[in-house]
């Protein structure tokens, strides 16, 4: 059954056990992204802390909570986002973030790194359903804005 | 004819597309006309016609196929004005039922600015343009844009818990401010059945217009424009057996010739110059550009069809299926009915909610077993909201569904709640 391959047993253990979720302080920056299909909606925090160049690509992300309410596949995507991106810096978690998306994009025929998508790879099956990679990209796309309106607030605060 | 039981086997034969498999060879249950029908072989057999023996641009040229194509463009309008109780002259071809819509609204705000003779369905600051808590979006968005654009006020009636309109209000909310009432006829997520009549009574009390939704109940039940007592009428042909491309707009006559256009350009005009025009009758006044022809006369092929079969005999069998479909879907453990729990009043539209299951997942399980439903909040999402839903499933009948098709989608939700583990199994 195909449905198997869609929903990997790595996917609905995060669904019913979402790691680092609920919304927490502190934090620079917050995004509400909704899901106009279906009305699916993720609240995500984005905390940084700055290396020695200040609050830019270099800066740690130290934190990402979020409290959301949607599908399997979205909720699962959020846990393992924060897996993946809590402890990284802003350049690495965006260079993860592109992996993802070429992942999500590649209807099926996607060869996944798993020394960079770890757990996300379980989302290899969801590329085939083109009505489901807004699910997967749901939190993907908050923790980007988030990010980018943390580092544009340092830019502001410094100029 | 009434009273004929649909011959279902006989009916789904002319529907190639319902023979074909889906998900590794998964036999298709379509449930999903409630956003799309599927089309007969006779609806396509009559485009191609067109095509293959008479396509010209209609109300343009005098050579033969353009006399032909014209002829049965007008036919067509004929045809479909039937359907609906309407004379030709009073149906406007729109793209589709939220285009007439909208038709409808610019010509509202356009009248303010097209002299004192079109003024009559002008508004502004003080005017009230009333709707419902369970509108699709097609007929909620462009009332709150028409009243951005006017300064009018947006009011709507709730929506009780059992999923009709509440009308406790109904003599504060229709009042003398009151301009126009513009609801469904048939709530595309509950089934509900408004009581239209009931309604457009206390509209005429205040001198409002009334504009009905019909894209659900057009397809789906005799529907007869002079009956419900409204004054516009919107459906759309895709959803009832016809081509996509095409919606209608019904109007009283005296009201479609008091409107401004929405659309301007070619063969709306009286005449052209070069710093001003005018505007030709209605229905051509709304009619700008090369219109329809085609799709035009697939959906007159399409009201054919049904009119062949009987809408009595469609709307009852398709009330079997929904009580059917209440019963069974509905006594499943952890299934939330959202609309009415019985069948009166009551079209074939069932959404639901599975505790501890996201539409989404839902509908990937049916899908995955071949049954095709809708998910998400179905362009209602202030009702949705209503009843603290994000989302819901819907199944959505038509003609060529049967009973086994309702008995696929029970088990695929079945399914669904092994799958995800929320029943024991």
């Amino acid at each position: 059954m195909k449905l198997d391959a869609m929903y990997q047993e790595i996917i609905l253990d995060h669904y019913r056990n979402p790691h680092h979720k609920g919304l927490r302080e502190p934090f620079d920056a917050e995004s509400h992204h909704i899901n106009p299909t279906c009305g699916d909606e993720v609240t995500l925090r984005v905390a940084l802390t700055p290396s020695g160049s200040g609050l830019d690509g270099t800066a740690t992300v130290a934190d990402v909570s979020y409290d959301s309410m949607g599908c399997s596949i979205s909720q699962a995507s959020a846990s393992v986002m924060t897996e993946l991106l809590i402890g990284r810096t802003v350049d690495e978690g965006l260079a993860v973030l592109d992996e993802f998306t070429a992942l999500m994009q590649s209807k099926g025929q996607g060869e996944p790194d798993e020394d960079v998508l770890e757990d996300a790879v379980a989302f290899a099956g969801v590329s085939q359903y083109p009505a489901r990679i807004k699910c997967a990209l749901l939190a993907w796309m908050a923790w980007k804005d988030a990010t980018a309106k943390s580092l544009a607030t340092e830019k502001e605060g410094a100029a | 004819m009434t009273g004929r039981e649909l011959d279902v086997e006989a009916i789904r034969a002319d529907f190639a597309i319902l023979s074909r498999t889906v998900r590794d060879e998964r036999p298709l249950v379509y449930l999903d006309s409630g956003a799309t029908s599927q089309k007969p072989r006779q609806v396509l057999d009559a485009e191609r016609e067109f095509y293959e023996r008479h396509n010209a641009a209609v109300h343009r040229g005098a050579h033969q196929l353009a006399e032909e194509a014209t002829d049965a463009y007008e036919n067509a309008r004929a045809t479909i004005a039937a359907f609906v109780g309407a004379s030709a002259e009073e149906v406007v071809f729109t793209k589709n039922a939220t285009e007439a819509v909208n038709l409808v609204a610019y010509a509202m705000s356009n009248a303010a600015t097209a002299g004192e003779e079109f003024a009559r369905l002008a508004v502004g600051p003080g005017d009230e343009v009333v709707v419902t808590e369970m509108e699709h979006h097609a007929n909620l968005v462009p009332w709150q844009e028409l009243c951005k654009r006017t300064g009018a006020t947006l009011r709507w009636f709730g929506v009780t818990d059992e999923g009709r309109l509440d009308l406790s209000d109904i003599g504060d909310l229709v009042n003398e401010r009151t301009r126009l009432v513009a609801l469904t006829h048939q709530s595309n997520v509950l089934g509900t059945v408004n009581p239209v009549r009931e309604i457009a009574a206390r509209a005429r009390e205040v001198g409002a217009l009334v504009l009905l939704d019909g894209a659900q109940s057009v397809p789906h039940m005799p529907v007869d424009v002079a009956e419900l007592d409204a004054d516009f009428l919107v459906f759309s042909g895709h959803k009832m057996l016809g081509p996509n491309g095409i919606g209608v707009l019904w109007g009283r006559r005296e009201l479609l010739e008091a409107m401004p256009p929405f659309i301007s350009g070619g063969s709306m005009i009286g005449v052209v110059h070069m710093d001003h025009s005018t505007w030709a009758e209605p229905p051509q006044r709304f009619e700008a550009g090369v219109p329809m022809a085609p799709q035009a006369v697939g959906l007159a092929a399409a009201c054919d069809y049904l009119n062949a079969i009987g809408m009595e005999n469609v709307a009852a069998h398709e009330h079997a299926l929904v009580e059917y479909a209440l019963k069974h879907v509905g006594s499943i453990e952890g299934v939330r009915i959202i609309g009415p729990a019985d069948a009166e009043s009551r079209g074939g539209a069932v959404s639901f909610t599975v505790e501890g299951i996201h539409p989404h997942d839902v509908g990937q399980v049916l899908d995955d077993r071949g049954v095709a439903v809708r998910v998400g909040h179905h362009c209602a999402w202030p009702l949705h909201r209503r009843f603290s839903a994000v989302a819901t499933t819907r199944a959505s009948f038509y003609l060529y569904n049967s009973f086994a098709d309702v008995d696929a989608l029970v088990e695929g939700v079945r399914e669904a709640q092994r799958f995800f583990g929320v029943v024991r199994s």
